[in-house]
Protein backbone atom coordinates (compact mmCIF):
# COMPACT_ATOMS: atom_id res chain seq x y z
CA UNK A 1 0.00 0.00 0.00
CA UNK A 2 1.63 3.23 -1.08
CA UNK A 3 0.79 6.84 -0.55
CA UNK A 4 2.16 9.39 -2.92
CA UNK A 5 3.48 12.46 -1.19
CA UNK A 6 4.20 15.50 -3.30
CA UNK A 7 6.44 18.07 -1.72
CA UNK A 8 5.08 21.44 -2.77
CA UNK A 9 8.40 23.29 -2.94
CA UNK A 10 10.63 20.89 -4.79
CA UNK A 11 7.81 19.32 -6.73
CA UNK A 12 9.49 15.95 -6.27
CA UNK A 13 7.36 12.92 -5.67
CA UNK A 14 8.24 10.27 -3.12
CA UNK A 15 6.49 7.03 -2.58
CA UNK A 16 6.23 6.11 1.07
CA UNK A 17 4.72 2.96 2.49
CA UNK A 18 1.86 3.64 4.87
CA UNK A 19 3.45 1.32 7.42
CA UNK A 20 6.71 3.21 7.48
CA UNK A 21 7.66 6.43 9.16
CA UNK A 22 8.77 9.44 7.13
CA UNK A 23 12.53 9.56 6.59
CA UNK A 24 13.07 12.47 8.97
CA UNK A 25 11.35 10.57 11.80
CA UNK A 26 13.36 7.48 11.01
CA UNK A 27 16.69 9.24 11.06
CA UNK A 28 15.83 11.27 14.18
CA UNK A 29 14.98 8.08 16.04
CA UNK A 30 18.17 6.37 14.83
CA UNK A 31 20.16 9.45 15.81
CA UNK A 32 18.61 9.63 19.28
CA UNK A 33 19.16 5.91 19.92
CA UNK A 34 22.78 6.09 18.76
CA UNK A 35 23.40 9.19 20.89
CA UNK A 36 22.14 7.35 23.96
CA UNK A 37 24.23 4.27 23.20
CA UNK A 38 27.30 6.36 22.46
CA UNK A 39 27.00 8.20 25.75
CA UNK A 40 26.31 5.12 27.89
CA UNK A 41 28.14 2.32 26.05
CA UNK A 42 30.72 3.31 23.49
CA UNK A 43 32.35 6.21 25.32
CA UNK A 44 32.83 4.26 28.60
CA UNK A 45 34.28 1.32 26.65
CA UNK A 46 36.71 3.49 24.70
CA UNK A 47 37.70 5.39 27.83
CA UNK A 48 38.91 2.15 29.48
CA UNK A 49 41.47 1.63 26.72
CA UNK A 50 42.31 5.33 26.49
CA UNK A 51 43.04 5.59 30.22
CA UNK A 52 45.00 2.31 30.11
CA UNK A 53 47.38 3.51 27.40
CA UNK A 54 47.44 7.20 28.37
CA UNK A 55 50.81 6.94 30.10
CA UNK A 56 52.35 4.85 27.35
CA UNK A 57 53.04 1.27 26.53
CA UNK A 58 55.78 0.85 29.17
CA UNK A 59 53.50 1.78 32.06
CA UNK A 60 50.83 -0.51 30.62
CA UNK A 61 53.16 -3.49 30.32
CA UNK A 62 54.64 -2.84 33.75
CA UNK A 63 51.14 -2.81 35.26
CA UNK A 64 50.02 -6.11 33.75
CA UNK A 65 53.31 -7.91 34.42
CA UNK A 66 53.50 -6.76 38.04
CA UNK A 67 53.71 -9.90 40.26
CA UNK A 68 50.47 -9.00 42.09
CA UNK A 69 48.68 -8.47 38.77
CA UNK A 70 49.98 -11.80 37.45
CA UNK A 71 48.85 -13.53 40.65
CA UNK A 72 45.40 -11.91 40.22
CA UNK A 73 45.19 -13.05 36.59
CA UNK A 74 46.17 -16.60 37.60
CA UNK A 75 43.61 -16.69 40.40
CA UNK A 76 40.86 -15.39 38.12
CA UNK A 77 41.67 -18.06 35.52
CA UNK A 78 41.77 -20.78 38.20
CA UNK A 79 38.43 -19.74 39.69
CA UNK A 80 36.77 -19.70 36.26
CA UNK A 81 38.37 -23.06 35.40
CA UNK A 82 36.65 -24.60 38.43
CA UNK A 83 33.35 -22.71 38.42
CA UNK A 84 32.49 -23.07 34.72
CA UNK A 85 32.88 -26.90 34.48
CA UNK A 86 30.92 -27.36 37.72
CA UNK A 87 28.03 -25.29 36.40
CA UNK A 88 28.34 -27.02 33.04
CA UNK A 89 27.72 -30.44 34.60
CA UNK A 90 24.92 -28.96 36.70
CA UNK A 91 23.36 -27.25 33.67
CA UNK A 92 23.33 -30.45 31.62
CA UNK A 93 21.89 -32.52 34.50
CA UNK A 94 19.21 -29.95 35.29
CA UNK A 95 18.26 -29.52 31.62
CA UNK A 96 18.12 -33.32 31.12
CA UNK A 97 15.71 -33.71 34.04
CA UNK A 98 13.59 -30.67 33.17
CA UNK A 99 13.46 -30.90 29.38
CA UNK A 100 13.22 -34.65 28.83
CA UNK A 101 10.76 -35.60 31.58
CA UNK A 102 7.39 -34.43 32.90
CA UNK A 103 7.19 -34.17 36.68
CA UNK A 104 5.46 -32.10 39.30
CA UNK A 105 7.14 -29.00 40.68
CA UNK A 106 9.09 -28.38 37.49
CA UNK A 107 8.30 -24.67 37.38
CA UNK A 108 9.36 -24.27 40.99
CA UNK A 109 12.67 -25.98 40.15
CA UNK A 110 13.24 -23.60 37.22
CA UNK A 111 12.56 -20.63 39.50
CA UNK A 112 15.03 -21.97 42.07
CA UNK A 113 17.71 -22.33 39.40
CA UNK A 114 17.17 -18.68 38.42
CA UNK A 115 17.31 -17.52 42.03
CA UNK A 116 20.99 -16.46 42.11
CA UNK A 117 20.28 -13.92 39.34
CA UNK A 118 17.94 -12.00 41.61
CA UNK A 119 20.18 -12.02 44.69
CA UNK A 120 22.42 -9.01 45.22
CA UNK A 121 26.10 -9.97 44.72
CA UNK A 122 26.88 -8.68 48.19
CA UNK A 123 24.26 -10.96 49.74
CA UNK A 124 25.64 -13.86 47.66
CA UNK A 125 28.99 -13.40 49.37
CA UNK A 126 27.52 -12.80 52.81
CA UNK A 127 25.60 -16.08 52.93
CA UNK A 128 28.86 -18.00 52.52
CA UNK A 129 30.40 -16.02 55.36
CA UNK A 130 27.40 -17.07 57.46
CA UNK A 131 28.02 -20.74 56.66
CA UNK A 132 31.83 -20.99 56.55
CA UNK A 133 33.04 -17.83 58.36
CA UNK A 134 34.53 -17.88 61.85
CA UNK A 135 31.15 -16.81 63.28
CA UNK A 136 29.34 -19.15 60.90
CA UNK A 137 27.74 -22.59 61.20
CA UNK A 138 30.82 -24.57 60.19
CA UNK A 139 33.34 -21.93 61.31
CA UNK A 140 34.48 -23.50 64.61
CA UNK A 141 34.79 -26.99 63.09
CA UNK A 142 36.77 -25.65 60.12
CA UNK A 143 39.07 -23.66 62.41
CA UNK A 144 39.68 -26.76 64.50
CA UNK A 145 40.75 -28.69 61.42
CA UNK A 146 42.72 -25.76 60.05
CA UNK A 147 40.64 -25.44 56.88
CA UNK A 148 40.25 -21.93 55.52
CA UNK A 149 37.33 -21.24 53.19
CA UNK A 150 36.40 -17.63 53.85
CA UNK A 151 39.16 -15.11 53.05
CA UNK A 152 40.75 -17.88 50.97
CA UNK A 153 40.47 -19.34 47.48
CA UNK A 154 37.69 -21.92 48.23
CA UNK A 155 35.37 -19.11 49.37
CA UNK A 156 36.03 -17.18 46.15
CA UNK A 157 35.27 -20.30 44.10
CA UNK A 158 32.03 -20.98 46.02
CA UNK A 159 30.77 -17.40 45.69
CA UNK A 160 31.59 -17.44 41.97
CA UNK A 161 29.83 -20.78 41.47
CA UNK A 162 26.76 -19.34 43.25
CA UNK A 163 26.43 -16.26 41.06
CA UNK A 164 26.95 -18.26 37.84
CA UNK A 165 24.66 -21.26 38.62
CA UNK A 166 21.85 -20.27 36.19
CA UNK A 167 23.85 -19.37 33.06
CA UNK A 168 24.27 -22.75 31.35
CA UNK A 169 21.07 -24.35 32.69
CA UNK A 170 18.84 -21.53 31.45
CA UNK A 171 20.47 -21.70 28.02
CA UNK A 172 20.01 -25.48 27.73
CA UNK A 173 16.50 -25.90 29.18
CA UNK A 174 14.57 -24.09 26.40
CA UNK A 175 16.87 -25.55 23.74
CA UNK A 176 16.38 -29.14 24.89
CA UNK A 177 12.65 -28.59 25.41
CA UNK A 178 12.36 -27.40 21.81
CA UNK A 179 14.28 -30.43 20.54
CA UNK A 180 11.86 -32.85 22.20
CA UNK A 181 12.57 -36.47 23.10
CA UNK A 182 11.97 -38.37 19.83
CA UNK A 183 15.63 -38.75 18.85
CA UNK A 184 16.65 -40.02 22.28
CA UNK A 185 13.67 -42.36 22.45
CA UNK A 186 14.59 -43.80 19.05
CA UNK A 187 18.16 -44.41 20.24
CA UNK A 188 16.97 -46.14 23.41
CA UNK A 189 14.51 -48.31 21.47
CA UNK A 190 17.36 -49.32 19.15
CA UNK A 191 19.29 -50.54 22.17
CA UNK A 192 21.59 -47.64 23.05
CA UNK A 193 22.49 -47.24 26.71
CA UNK A 194 21.70 -44.02 28.57
CA UNK A 195 25.23 -42.68 28.28
CA UNK A 196 25.50 -43.69 24.61
CA UNK A 197 22.28 -41.80 23.94
CA UNK A 198 23.59 -38.76 25.75
CA UNK A 199 27.03 -38.67 24.11
CA UNK A 200 25.93 -39.56 20.59
CA UNK A 201 22.47 -38.00 20.27
CA UNK A 202 21.92 -35.27 22.86
CA UNK A 203 25.37 -33.74 23.13
CA UNK A 204 25.84 -33.10 19.37
CA UNK A 205 22.42 -31.43 19.37
CA UNK A 206 23.14 -29.11 22.28
CA UNK A 207 26.85 -28.38 21.78
CA UNK A 208 26.33 -24.83 20.50
CA UNK A 209 23.92 -23.96 23.28
CA UNK A 210 26.37 -25.44 25.75
CA UNK A 211 29.21 -23.34 24.35
CA UNK A 212 27.03 -20.22 24.37
CA UNK A 213 26.10 -20.72 28.01
CA UNK A 214 29.70 -21.53 28.96
CA UNK A 215 30.98 -18.31 27.35
CA UNK A 216 28.48 -16.15 29.25
CA UNK A 217 29.13 -18.10 32.45
CA UNK A 218 32.86 -17.60 32.02
CA UNK A 219 32.53 -13.84 31.48
CA UNK A 220 30.55 -13.48 34.68
CA UNK A 221 32.84 -15.82 36.61
CA UNK A 222 35.94 -13.82 35.66
CA UNK A 223 34.27 -10.46 36.21
CA UNK A 224 32.35 -11.04 39.43
CA UNK A 225 33.11 -8.35 41.96
CA UNK A 226 30.57 -7.93 44.77
CA UNK A 227 30.24 -11.54 45.94
CA UNK A 228 33.96 -12.23 45.64
CA UNK A 229 34.83 -8.99 47.38
CA UNK A 230 32.88 -10.04 50.50
CA UNK A 231 34.56 -13.46 50.85
CA UNK A 232 38.06 -12.68 49.57
CA UNK A 233 39.73 -10.77 52.36
CA UNK A 234 41.67 -8.76 49.74
CA UNK A 235 45.07 -10.31 50.41
CA UNK A 236 47.39 -9.02 47.69
CA UNK A 237 49.04 -11.64 45.55
CA UNK A 238 46.99 -14.39 47.18
CA UNK A 239 43.21 -13.84 47.30
CA UNK A 240 42.84 -10.95 44.86
CA UNK A 241 41.06 -11.67 41.60
CA UNK A 242 41.46 -9.28 38.65
CA UNK A 243 38.39 -7.15 39.46
CA UNK A 244 39.53 -6.86 43.09
CA UNK A 245 43.04 -5.95 41.96
CA UNK A 246 41.52 -3.20 39.80
CA UNK A 247 39.73 -1.85 42.87
CA UNK A 248 42.88 -1.84 45.03
CA UNK A 249 44.95 -0.06 42.37
CA UNK A 250 42.17 2.46 41.80
CA UNK A 251 41.81 3.20 45.50
CA UNK A 252 45.58 3.77 45.66
CA UNK A 253 45.15 6.42 42.92
CA UNK A 254 47.25 4.25 40.63
CA UNK A 255 44.78 4.93 37.81
CA UNK A 256 46.98 3.93 34.86
CA UNK A 257 47.65 0.49 36.38
CA UNK A 258 44.00 0.06 37.42
CA UNK A 259 42.85 0.78 33.87
CA UNK A 260 45.57 -1.44 32.42
CA UNK A 261 44.25 -4.46 34.32
CA UNK A 262 40.69 -3.28 33.60
CA UNK A 263 41.49 -3.21 29.88
CA UNK A 264 42.24 -6.94 30.01
CA UNK A 265 38.79 -7.51 31.49
CA UNK A 266 37.24 -5.21 28.88
CA UNK A 267 39.01 -7.23 26.20
CA UNK A 268 37.53 -10.39 27.71
CA UNK A 269 34.08 -8.75 27.49
CA UNK A 270 34.63 -7.88 23.82
CA UNK A 271 35.83 -11.40 22.99
CA UNK A 272 32.75 -12.75 24.79
CA UNK A 273 30.47 -10.52 22.70
CA UNK A 274 32.18 -11.53 19.44
CA UNK A 275 31.90 -15.27 20.21
CA UNK A 276 28.30 -14.81 21.35
CA UNK A 277 27.41 -12.99 18.12
CA UNK A 278 29.13 -15.61 15.99
CA UNK A 279 27.20 -18.44 17.68
CA UNK A 280 23.91 -16.52 17.31
CA UNK A 281 24.68 -15.90 13.64
CA UNK A 282 25.49 -19.57 13.11
CA UNK A 283 22.28 -20.67 14.85
CA UNK A 284 20.19 -18.32 12.73
CA UNK A 285 21.70 -19.69 9.52
CA UNK A 286 21.21 -23.21 10.76
CA UNK A 287 17.57 -22.49 11.51
CA UNK A 288 16.91 -21.02 8.07
CA UNK A 289 18.57 -24.03 6.47
CA UNK A 290 16.41 -26.36 8.49
CA UNK A 291 13.32 -24.24 7.80
CA UNK A 292 13.88 -24.43 4.04
CA UNK A 293 14.35 -28.18 4.04
CA UNK B 1 5.58 -41.97 42.71
CA UNK B 2 3.75 -42.42 39.40
CA UNK B 3 1.70 -39.28 40.07
CA UNK B 4 4.92 -37.34 40.60
CA UNK B 5 6.45 -38.20 37.23
CA UNK B 6 4.95 -39.25 33.92
CA UNK B 7 6.29 -42.48 32.48
CA UNK B 8 9.15 -42.19 29.99
CA UNK B 9 11.43 -44.76 28.39
CA UNK B 10 14.42 -42.44 28.67
CA UNK B 11 16.89 -43.28 31.43
CA UNK B 12 18.70 -41.02 33.84
CA UNK B 13 15.85 -39.15 35.48
CA UNK B 14 16.74 -40.10 39.03
CA UNK B 15 20.43 -39.39 38.55
CA UNK B 16 19.87 -36.05 36.79
CA UNK B 17 17.19 -34.77 39.16
CA UNK B 18 19.02 -36.09 42.22
CA UNK B 19 22.24 -34.35 41.23
CA UNK B 20 20.35 -31.14 40.36
CA UNK B 21 18.62 -31.04 43.74
CA UNK B 22 21.79 -31.91 45.68
CA UNK B 23 23.83 -29.25 43.87
CA UNK B 24 21.12 -26.59 44.24
CA UNK B 25 20.74 -27.40 47.93
CA UNK B 26 24.45 -27.22 48.68
CA UNK B 27 25.28 -24.18 46.58
CA UNK B 28 22.09 -22.11 46.69
CA UNK B 29 19.39 -23.18 49.13
CA UNK B 30 21.32 -24.03 52.31
CA UNK B 31 23.53 -20.91 52.17
CA UNK B 32 20.50 -18.72 51.43
CA UNK B 33 18.58 -20.26 54.31
CA UNK B 34 21.55 -19.33 56.55
CA UNK B 35 20.60 -15.66 56.17
CA UNK B 36 17.04 -16.33 57.34
CA UNK B 37 18.00 -18.70 60.15
CA UNK B 38 20.68 -16.39 61.51
CA UNK B 39 18.22 -13.49 61.43
CA UNK B 40 15.71 -15.55 63.38
CA UNK B 41 18.15 -15.33 66.30
CA UNK B 42 17.07 -11.70 66.64
CA UNK B 43 13.72 -10.86 68.17
CA UNK B 44 11.21 -9.10 65.94
CA UNK B 45 11.79 -5.82 67.81
CA UNK B 46 15.57 -6.08 67.46
CA UNK B 47 15.24 -6.94 63.77
CA UNK B 48 12.92 -4.00 63.15
CA UNK B 49 15.25 -1.62 65.01
CA UNK B 50 18.22 -2.72 62.87
CA UNK B 51 16.48 -2.40 59.53
CA UNK B 52 14.81 0.97 60.19
CA UNK B 53 17.59 3.20 61.54
CA UNK B 54 17.71 6.60 59.79
CA UNK B 55 20.91 5.69 57.94
CA UNK B 56 19.35 2.44 56.67
CA UNK B 57 16.11 4.16 55.68
CA UNK B 58 18.10 6.78 53.75
CA UNK B 59 19.90 3.96 51.92
CA UNK B 60 16.57 2.32 50.94
CA UNK B 61 15.23 5.63 49.63
CA UNK B 62 18.38 6.17 47.59
CA UNK B 63 18.64 2.58 46.30
CA UNK B 64 15.00 2.26 45.30
CA UNK B 65 14.57 5.84 44.06
CA UNK B 66 17.62 5.86 41.84
CA UNK B 67 17.02 2.28 40.64
CA UNK B 68 13.48 3.25 39.67
CA UNK B 69 14.64 6.36 37.81
CA UNK B 70 17.36 4.40 35.98
CA UNK B 71 14.91 1.62 35.04
CA UNK B 72 12.46 4.24 33.76
CA UNK B 73 15.09 5.85 31.54
CA UNK B 74 16.06 2.37 30.35
CA UNK B 75 12.42 1.58 29.55
CA UNK B 76 12.21 4.64 27.31
CA UNK B 77 15.57 4.35 25.59
CA UNK B 78 15.46 0.55 25.57
CA UNK B 79 12.21 0.67 23.62
CA UNK B 80 13.74 3.23 21.26
CA UNK B 81 16.89 1.15 20.71
CA UNK B 82 14.87 -2.04 20.19
CA UNK B 83 12.63 -0.21 17.69
CA UNK B 84 15.57 1.21 15.74
CA UNK B 85 17.35 -2.17 15.67
CA UNK B 86 14.28 -4.11 14.51
CA UNK B 87 12.68 -1.65 12.10
CA UNK B 88 15.42 0.43 10.51
CA UNK B 89 18.61 -0.13 8.60
CA UNK B 90 21.72 1.92 9.15
CA UNK B 91 25.45 1.35 8.75
CA UNK B 92 27.05 -0.56 11.62
CA UNK B 93 23.73 -1.89 12.88
CA UNK B 94 25.13 -5.39 13.48
CA UNK B 95 27.94 -4.05 15.68
CA UNK B 96 25.56 -1.81 17.62
CA UNK B 97 23.23 -4.76 18.17
CA UNK B 98 26.08 -6.90 19.53
CA UNK B 99 27.42 -4.12 21.77
CA UNK B 100 24.06 -3.65 23.50
CA UNK B 101 25.02 -6.67 25.62
CA UNK B 102 28.23 -5.01 26.78
CA UNK B 103 26.89 -4.27 30.30
CA UNK B 104 26.23 -8.01 30.72
CA UNK B 105 29.76 -8.92 29.67
CA UNK B 106 31.81 -6.08 31.14
CA UNK B 107 32.83 -6.68 34.78
CA UNK B 108 31.03 -4.21 37.01
CA UNK B 109 34.24 -2.90 38.58
CA UNK B 110 35.52 -1.94 35.13
CA UNK B 111 32.26 -0.15 34.34
CA UNK B 112 32.50 1.60 37.71
CA UNK B 113 35.98 3.03 37.25
CA UNK B 114 35.35 3.93 33.58
CA UNK B 115 32.18 5.88 34.39
CA UNK B 116 33.86 7.57 37.36
CA UNK B 117 36.78 8.67 35.17
CA UNK B 118 34.36 10.02 32.54
CA UNK B 119 32.11 11.95 34.89
CA UNK B 120 34.60 13.28 37.43
CA UNK B 121 35.51 16.98 37.25
CA UNK B 122 38.37 16.49 34.79
CA UNK B 123 36.81 13.62 32.80
CA UNK B 124 35.67 13.74 29.18
CA UNK B 125 32.03 14.31 30.10
CA UNK B 126 32.42 15.73 33.61
CA UNK B 127 34.49 18.71 32.48
CA UNK B 128 31.61 19.91 30.31
CA UNK B 129 28.98 19.40 33.01
CA UNK B 130 30.87 20.92 35.93
CA UNK B 131 30.78 24.54 34.56
CA UNK B 132 27.00 24.13 34.25
CA UNK B 133 26.86 23.35 37.95
CA UNK B 134 26.06 19.67 37.38
CA UNK B 135 28.16 17.32 39.49
CA UNK B 136 27.72 13.67 38.53
CA UNK B 137 30.58 11.67 40.05
CA UNK B 138 30.37 11.20 43.83
CA UNK B 139 26.68 12.23 43.95
CA UNK B 140 23.39 10.30 43.61
CA UNK B 141 23.39 11.39 39.94
CA UNK B 142 26.51 9.26 39.48
CA UNK B 143 24.68 6.25 40.91
CA UNK B 144 21.92 6.92 38.39
CA UNK B 145 24.45 6.87 35.53
CA UNK B 146 25.97 3.58 36.72
CA UNK B 147 22.58 1.91 37.18
CA UNK B 148 21.42 3.10 33.76
CA UNK B 149 24.50 1.49 32.23
CA UNK B 150 23.95 -1.78 34.13
CA UNK B 151 20.25 -2.05 33.22
CA UNK B 152 20.56 -1.01 29.57
CA UNK B 153 20.34 -4.45 27.87
CA UNK B 154 17.31 -5.74 29.79
CA UNK B 155 14.56 -3.71 28.09
CA UNK B 156 16.17 -3.94 24.65
CA UNK B 157 16.48 -7.72 24.87
CA UNK B 158 12.94 -8.32 26.19
CA UNK B 159 11.23 -5.95 23.72
CA UNK B 160 13.26 -6.88 20.62
CA UNK B 161 11.87 -10.42 20.03
CA UNK B 162 8.28 -9.30 20.63
CA UNK B 163 8.68 -6.42 18.20
CA UNK B 164 10.13 -8.81 15.60
CA UNK B 165 7.07 -11.06 15.94
CA UNK B 166 4.42 -8.37 15.48
CA UNK B 167 2.70 -9.16 12.22
CA UNK B 168 2.78 -6.57 9.47
CA UNK B 169 -0.88 -7.28 8.69
CA UNK B 170 -2.02 -5.56 11.89
CA UNK B 171 -0.26 -2.36 10.98
CA UNK B 172 -1.42 -2.56 7.38
CA UNK B 173 -5.01 -3.01 8.56
CA UNK B 174 -4.66 0.03 10.83
CA UNK B 175 -3.28 2.09 7.95
CA UNK B 176 -6.07 0.92 5.64
CA UNK B 177 -8.59 2.06 8.21
CA UNK B 178 -7.05 5.53 8.15
CA UNK B 179 -4.74 5.49 11.15
CA UNK B 180 -1.57 7.52 10.88
CA UNK B 181 1.75 6.09 12.12
CA UNK B 182 1.47 7.65 15.56
CA UNK B 183 -2.04 6.26 16.06
CA UNK B 184 -0.88 2.84 14.86
CA UNK B 185 1.99 2.96 17.31
CA UNK B 186 -0.01 4.04 20.35
CA UNK B 187 -3.09 1.88 19.67
CA UNK B 188 -1.64 -1.26 18.04
CA UNK B 189 2.10 -1.64 18.55
CA UNK B 190 2.58 -0.22 22.03
CA UNK B 191 -0.16 -2.31 23.69
CA UNK B 192 1.38 -5.43 22.14
CA UNK B 193 4.82 -4.48 23.46
CA UNK B 194 3.66 -3.34 26.88
CA UNK B 195 3.99 -6.63 28.82
CA UNK B 196 7.52 -7.15 27.45
CA UNK B 197 8.38 -3.55 28.25
CA UNK B 198 7.18 -3.99 31.83
CA UNK B 199 9.17 -7.23 32.14
CA UNK B 200 12.31 -5.46 30.94
CA UNK B 201 11.66 -2.58 33.30
CA UNK B 202 11.23 -4.96 36.25
CA UNK B 203 14.40 -6.89 35.35
CA UNK B 204 16.42 -3.69 35.09
CA UNK B 205 14.96 -2.45 38.38
CA UNK B 206 15.68 -5.74 40.18
CA UNK B 207 19.25 -5.78 38.89
CA UNK B 208 19.80 -2.14 39.88
CA UNK B 209 18.65 -2.66 43.47
CA UNK B 210 21.30 -5.30 44.15
CA UNK B 211 24.08 -3.68 42.13
CA UNK B 212 27.31 -3.02 43.98
CA UNK B 213 30.47 -3.09 41.85
CA UNK B 214 29.72 -0.33 39.38
CA UNK B 215 28.12 1.94 41.96
CA UNK B 216 30.66 2.10 44.78
CA UNK B 217 33.32 3.79 42.66
CA UNK B 218 31.10 6.59 41.38
CA UNK B 219 28.81 7.04 44.39
CA UNK B 220 31.08 8.83 46.84
CA UNK B 221 29.46 6.62 49.49
CA UNK B 222 28.49 9.35 51.96
CA UNK B 223 26.20 8.04 54.71
CA UNK B 224 22.65 9.46 54.41
CA UNK B 225 23.44 10.96 50.97
CA UNK B 226 25.00 8.52 48.52
CA UNK B 227 25.25 5.22 50.38
CA UNK B 228 23.35 2.34 48.76
CA UNK B 229 21.94 -0.56 50.80
CA UNK B 230 24.36 -3.23 49.45
CA UNK B 231 27.28 -1.02 50.50
CA UNK B 232 25.77 -0.65 53.96
CA UNK B 233 25.71 -4.45 54.24
CA UNK B 234 29.43 -4.58 53.40
CA UNK B 235 30.18 -1.76 55.86
CA UNK B 236 28.38 -3.61 58.66
CA UNK B 237 30.23 -6.79 57.77
CA UNK B 238 33.58 -5.01 57.91
CA UNK B 239 32.65 -3.76 61.39
CA UNK B 240 31.90 -7.38 62.39
CA UNK B 241 28.22 -6.45 62.85
CA UNK B 242 27.08 -9.82 61.47
CA UNK B 243 23.56 -9.54 62.90
CA UNK B 244 23.04 -6.14 61.28
CA UNK B 245 24.47 -7.21 57.92
CA UNK B 246 22.36 -10.37 57.94
CA UNK B 247 19.15 -8.54 58.89
CA UNK B 248 19.67 -6.06 56.03
CA UNK B 249 20.43 -8.84 53.57
CA UNK B 250 17.17 -10.56 54.58
CA UNK B 251 15.30 -7.36 53.72
CA UNK B 252 17.08 -7.30 50.35
CA UNK B 253 16.35 -11.00 49.77
CA UNK B 254 12.64 -10.64 50.54
CA UNK B 255 12.40 -7.70 48.15
CA UNK B 256 14.27 -9.69 45.48
CA UNK B 257 11.89 -12.62 45.89
CA UNK B 258 8.84 -10.38 45.56
CA UNK B 259 10.32 -8.82 42.42
CA UNK B 260 11.11 -12.28 41.05
CA UNK B 261 7.47 -13.25 41.57
CA UNK B 262 6.28 -10.08 39.81
CA UNK B 263 8.69 -10.72 36.92
CA UNK B 264 7.43 -14.30 36.55
CA UNK B 265 3.83 -13.03 36.44
CA UNK B 266 4.80 -10.38 33.87
CA UNK B 267 6.53 -12.97 31.70
CA UNK B 268 3.49 -15.20 31.89
CA UNK B 269 1.31 -12.24 30.88
CA UNK B 270 3.72 -11.40 28.05
CA UNK B 271 3.66 -14.97 26.73
CA UNK B 272 -0.11 -15.12 26.89
CA UNK B 273 -0.40 -11.80 25.09
CA UNK B 274 1.88 -12.91 22.26
CA UNK B 275 0.07 -16.25 22.03
CA UNK B 276 -3.21 -14.37 21.55
CA UNK B 277 -1.99 -12.15 18.75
Amino acid sequence: MNTTITFPISGKTFRQRATEEPAWVRWSLIGLALMFLTLFLFVPLISVFYEAFKKGMDVYLAAITDPDAVAAIKLTLTVAAIAVPLNLVFGVAAAWAIAKFEFRGKNLLITLIDLPFSVSPVVSGLIYVLVFGLQGWLGPWLAEHDIKIIFAVPGIVLATVFVTVPFIARELIPLMQAQGTEEEEAAVVLGASGWQTFWQITLPNIKWGLLYGAILCNARAMGEFGAVSVVSGHIRGSTNTMPLHVEILYNEYNFAAAFAVASLLALLALVTLVLKTLIEFRNKQHQTLRGDA
Amino acid sequence: MNTFKQHSILPGFNLALGFTLLYLSLIVLIPLSAAFIRTAELTWVEFWAVVTTPRVLASYRLTFGVSFAAALVNAFFGLLVAWVLVRYHFPGKRIVDALVDLPFALPTAVAGIALTALYSGNGWIGQHLEPLGIKVAFTPLGIFVALTFIGLPFVVRTVQPVLEDIEAELEEAAATLGANRWQTFTRIIFPALFPALMTGFALAFARAIGEYGSVIFIAGNMPMVSEITPLLIVTKLEQYDYAGATALSVVMLVISFILLLIINLLQWWSRRRSAES
